[in-house]
């Protein structure tokens, strides 16, 4: 390397060639093949392990339970499911991404619940528009997430502690207001919306796709999604490139318990209730769906498919267990096996990548 | 002066550790290129070297923590290798690294003991532990610190000898000591020298690493000066090696290096970058300076001295207490980054990997890093017109590979530079502040940036630089300033010094 290199110099001296071009003279580029590469061809391959995976999956499910797992019904349950944890895994693939983690989007999720069903709040729907308990929940979202966020950028607290205290302090002020009562959703308007299918899928899946695919294009095609990467990925390069990389950090916070409220949103259109329970445990499948997806913990490297096909995965799953009547102790045991292999595995990529 | 500690040093035809020609790659690096080092029985061995000379990495390959690629290490005469920490303190190399290895929450003694605890039947015999310590301490004439105090209690100087009574409990025979009055105040490095001195007469050789050459003066024996990953002066005897022919070697060029024509030949424009009176409490303070278009400024002096810190400052990286920085007539605010971004100042940082670069991101996405939202449409990236400059810029600095989409990781030191280079012209800089901008860059490669830092200039730019190597500030640089211990001690057309005159100002302004 050093021989060419010494070439080059040579060559650099003698014929000095023209200035290196800058933005002043945005010279008319040379025609170059633009790379196919850009899409990431990694990627791809890790995604298709995915697929691969959940392909045998549902073999097994097939296996299993026969024509009950591949009837329709059946697996427009396990969307919907997916659809609820979907969505908030999407907000945690940004967190994660820009090298942070929320442990607060359950109860997040619980107290956008409740908030968007207390008596005042159903009573302003009826008279003006269902529309008002979504922005309710997803208010209460996104204030928490921002919350959250200049905790961390700000306050410069650990992200996992900063979230701890927003789990605890969620949950509590959900209870708080709910009385620890389930209210019921009756504004019928709501319910029907969210209660119909759309083309033959339940509103909240188009919902979950919608966002999916939104925060796909979010990470991968905008000015926002780069900033995410370069953040997560080393914040000290980012910061001295000129990146305003706290008021970043908030944003991802924000971001996270902005999709949180948009679960609650679907939450409440799946069960018609909101209570200081709902969303509980949702932290840990959502950042379990994004890190078997293969978004690196670390940050810095991140993919909405990946934890889309992590969050059908796990709910798959789920669903194999109830038909075969098997305990939900024995699938999360299952589902503790499954996270360690997929990180496994993916570290037996990288270090392959890598070298 | 104080008196030159000779020690006894006999004429032991085989030395207690001998390396020769150890050679270290990394992906991309050559970070030793054939390091010879004979430590005898009983001397104090100084290691001299600039920040990326090679120095810890030697370091890792005594403490088995690297594995070098060729090379041979002997023990005592005989061929031996060292693969793991463990084999090293089998082996006798016991390392007291700089960030002070200790763990806060156990005692002295169980810090001590730490890795070779003293059990019986798997319980530990705690009594036993703190005797032995008490007795290491008391060798080390630190009896006052009592064996079961916590070590986080404890001051950096407390720490250190915490590292020694280790190594001591480890029958250690060579300790190497990475710059240890680092941490310490004048008084706890007299103290460091006294213990150095008793383990040295009890027959231990110790490896002392310091840039802070009136100490080298003070305990070694012997040194041995690292430059570009080889050794470049062995076994120099302190008594009689002058401190300007240390210094020579540490930064004196290895190879003969064209800067390029010769500084003042080119026409120098409007000031573009005005520093007045510019200070960061406890580190700098009162540095004024100007620098015009066209006009390279260099800033010479030790590490330590407060370079890195000036230029870090104007950047906004560190929030001045005082004085203002102005580019193109406009101050900006103190402290903010994205202020001296906007005003079309770029750094090109002393760290590359770790300040500089995405390591796993692609080369065009690195170009890019500062301008990407200039080429995104409202808020959309447009990667095609990224790559189209990056691609430009590659073609232009002769990045190799030609590649925009392969990892920046992948690439040498000079090629991940230029990459970094190509990020400011891209955004269009006018004043370019390159902090060490051949380090870590293969010597052959160096050549290459010193050409494109020159035509950078000529092409209306004003560029700052710091350089540890004296050579490089006078043959690349208009201007000079000279800085030690964060004062500005020289000022003045690089042609009307030499490197003699930076070092006596050097010396001078480091001993004032």
């Amino acid at each position: 390397m050093s021989e060419n290199a010494a070439a080059d110099t040579s060559a650099a001296g003698a014929s000095s060639p023209a200035l290196p071009p800058t933005n002043r003279d945005l010279a008319p580029a040379p025609a170059k093949k633009s790379g196919r590469r850009q899409f990431g061809g990694s990627g791809v391959a890790r995604n298709l392990g995915l697929v691969i995976a959940l392909v045998l999956l549902c073999i097994g499910g097939f296996v299993t339970a026969g024509d009950r797992f591949l009837s329709a019904n059946n697996i427009t349950t396990i969307v919907a499911f997916a659809a609820v944890i979907g969505i908030v895994s999407v907000g945690m693939t940004f967190v994660i991404t820009g090298g942070g983690i929320d442990l607060s989007v359950g109860s997040v999720l619980g107290l956008a619940t409740v908030w968007a069903t207390t008596l005042a709040t159903q009573t302003m729907a009826a008279d003006m528009h269902w529309i008002v308990m979504v922005f309710a929940a997803v208010a209460v979202g996104t204030v928490a997430g921002l919350v959250n966020g200049i905790i961390v950028a700000y306050g410069r607290v650990v992200s996992f502690i900063a979230t701890l205290a927003m789990l605890v302090a969620a949950r509590g002020l959900a209870e708080i207001i709910s009385n620890r009562r389930t209210q019921i959703v009756n504004v019928n308007e709501f319910k029907s919306f969210f209660g119909a299918d759309f083309l033959g899928l339940p509103t909240i899946v188009w919902l979950f796709l919608v966002v999916a695919a939104l925060g796909w294009v979010l990470l991968n095609r905008t000015t926002f999604g780069r900033r995410t990467i370069a953040v997560g990925g080393n914040p000290e390069a980012a910061r001295l490139a000129g990146i305003k990389v706290q008021r970043h950090t908030m944003y991802l916070f924000g971001l996270s318990g902005f999709t949180a409220g948009i679960a609650a949103v679907a939450l409440m259109g799946r069960t018609g209730a909101g209570t200081s329970t709902n969303g509980s445990l949702y932290e840990l499948d959502a950042i379990a769906a994004v890190v078997v997806g293969g978004t690196l913990l670390i940050g810095g490297r991140g993919t909405i498919i990946g934890t889309v096909l992590g969050v059908l995965i796990f709910a798959t799953l789920k669903n194999i267990f109830v038909l075969n009547n098997l305990s939900i102790s024995v699938q999360a045991v299952a589902q503790g096996a499954i996270i360690v292999l997929a990180v496994l595995l993916q570290q037996r990529f990288a270090s392959r990548g890598s070298s | 002066m104080p008196p030159y500690s000779v020690a006894m040093v006999t004429a032991d035809p085989v030395p207690l550790l001998q390396l020769s020609g150890i050679v270290k790659h990394f992906p991309g690096a050559k970070a030793l290129d054939g390091v010879d080092l004979e430590v005898r029985a009983g001397e104090v061995h100084c290691l001299l070297g600039q920040n990326g000379a090679g120095k810890s990495t030697l370091i890792k390959v005594l403490a088995g923590a690297h594995q070098p690629n060729s090379g041979e290490i002997r023990w005592n005469g005989e061929v031996v290798t060292i693969d793991s920490p463990t084999a090293a303190l089998e082996l006798g190399v016991a390392t007291m690294y700089q960030e002070l290895d200790v763990v806060d929450g156990l005692s002295v003694a169980e810090n001590v003991f730490l890795g070779h605890e003293l059990s019986r039947g798997g319980l530990l015999r705690r009594s036993e532990a703190h005797t032995r310590t008490r007795e290491i301490l008391h060798r080390l004439g630190h009896g006052e610190i009592p064996p079961g105090r916590e070590v986080g209690r404890l001051s950096a100087a407390g720490k250190q000898v915490v590292q020694m009574a280790r190594a001591l409990s480890r029958d250690a025979r060579v300790i190497v000591m990475d710059e240890p009055s680092a941490v310490l105040d004048p008084e706890e490095v007299d103290n460091l020298f006294r213990v150095v001195r008793s383990l040295s007469s009890e027959g231990v050789a110790i490896i002392y690493i310091s840039h802070r050459l009136e100490e080298i003066r003070q305990i070694g024996d012997r040194i041995t000066v690292l430059k570009d990953g080889r050794t470049v002066g062995e076994n120099l005897a302190v008594a009689n090696t002058p401190t300007p022919d240390l210094i020579r070697l540490m930064t004196g060029r290895t190879v003969e290096t064209d800067f390029g024509g010769g500084p003042g030949t080119h026409e120098r424009g409007e000031p573009l970058l005005e520093v007045e009176n510019l200070s960061l409490a406890g580190v700098f303070e009162d540095v004024t300076f100007t620098v015009r278009a066209g006009e390279i400024v260099g800033l010479a002096g030790l590490v330590g001295a407060g370079r890195s810190e000036i230029l870090e400052t104007v950047y906004g990286a560190r929030k001045a207490t005082g004085g203002t920085v102005k580019v193109k007539g406009k101050a900006l605010r103190a402290g903010s980054v994205p202020s001296a971004v906007d005003a079309g100042v770029g750094l090109a940082p002393e760290e590359r990997k770790s300040q500089g670069l995405l390591l796993d991101e692609p080369v065009y996405r690195n170009i890019t890093l500062s301008t990407f939202g200039r080429f995104a449409k409202s808020g959309f990236l447009d990667e095609r017109a990224e790559r189209r400059v990056a691609d430009q810029q590659i073609t232009s600095l002769q990045v190799a590979p030609p590649d925009a989409g392969r990892r920046i990781r992948t690439l040498s030191g000079g090629n991940q530079q230029k990459a970094m280079l190509a990020r400011w012209l891209v955004h269009g800089c006018d004043v370019l502040l390159l902090d060490e901008p051949t380090r870590g860059v293969d010597v052959g490669a160096r050549a290459e940036i010193y050409s494109l830092i020159r035509r950078l200039a000529a092409s209306g730019a004003a560029v700052l630089m710091v350089s540890s190597e004296i050579e490089e500030v006078l043959g690349l640089a208009d201007d000079v300033l000279v800085v030690a211990e964060g004062r500005v001690v020289h000022h003045g057309p690089a042609d009307q010094i030499d490197e003699h005159g930076v070092l006596d100002l050097v010396m001078e302004g480091t001993h004032a």
